[in-house]
């Protein structure tokens, strides 16, 4: 799947990164706990999150995670999107809530992150 | 083995708003060494979790970052308070982290068992009243 089809599925709009489009993303990881999402997450994977602050971005950043999408319509601020625009990232903001753009993404055949193996 | 870099990065007790500069930092130079991809996320999230620990947990310190031919190590030293209990510590969930850290999406136990997994070698030292020491060594190639 593209980024494009991401931002279409969800309904999105897209904040930053509008130039990496037609990159492909293999998976998808839903959490509002970054813990987890440091944890679980590998390359070419889409973030979907209603927490906004500029550590969202930081983590994606460290874990080369190209494509956020922030849920319920949750638009964030200026400081966290020159952060993402200065890496190329794509920025996303749905109204859908984190549930349903999940789901909406799962059942368009995009599959869920799994959690890394010892020494993976 | 020669060292081919050598960059400290002193880190700032419950400094939030800068948490991950230098693991930021830290990511760029690497790339800029050409590193490959799969070893620079390995050590980018170890990496982050270990600044993190320090801003969340530590009274200050200091974050090393040593490339030689065959590896890249990071040492994160502190000045305390240190760990009572590191196999503890070490558990999946277990956390001390305060209501700020939670705020920000941290602070759910998962740090050090994280920077574990995605080091090739993973040694701590902690005294109480002393302070802790983490060094970590990622494989190149």
């Amino acid at each position: 799947m593209t980024i494009r089809e991401v931002a279409k599925i969800v309904e999105g709009k897209i904040l930053t990164g509008g130039d990496r489009m037609d990159e492909p993303v293999d998976t998808a990881c839903g959490s509002d706990l970054m813990s987890d999402v440091l944890a679980f997450v590998k390359e070419k994977t889409v973030l979907i999150t209603g927490l906004i602050n500029p550590h969202v971005v930081r983590t994606a950043e460290m874990l080369d995670i190209t494509c956020i999408v922030f849920s319920r319509g949750k638009m964030p601020s200026e400081e966290i999107l020159e952060m993402a625009d200065e890496i190329g990232m794509t920025i996303i903001s749905s109204p859908m809530t984190t549930y349903t753009a999940c789901g909406e993404l799962y059942i368009h055949g995009l599959p869920g992150t799994k959690k890394k193996q010892e020494g993976v | 083995m020669a060292v081919l870099l050598e960059k400290s990065f002193p880190v700032e007790a419950g400094a939030y708003t800068t948490a991950g500069e230098a693991s930021t930092t830290i990511k760029r130079t690497l790339k800029q060494l050409g590193i490959s991809a799969d070893v620079l996320r390995h050590v980018s999230v170890a990496c982050y979790e270990v600044e993190l620990n320090l801003v969340i947990h530590s009274l200050g310190g200091t974050l090393t970052l040593l490339v030689d031919p065959e590896k890249v190590t990071l040492i994160s030293k502190d000045i305390g308070p240190g760990i009572p209990d590191i196999d503890k510590a070490m558990t999946e969930g277990f956390s001390t982290a305060n209501e700020e850290a939670r705020t920000l999406g941290f602070g759910a136990g998962m740090g050090l068992p994280n920077m574990k997994r995605n080091a090739t070698e993973f040694d701590i030292q902690s005294e109480v009243g002393v302070g802790t020491t983490i060094t970590m060594c990622f494989a190149l190639g």
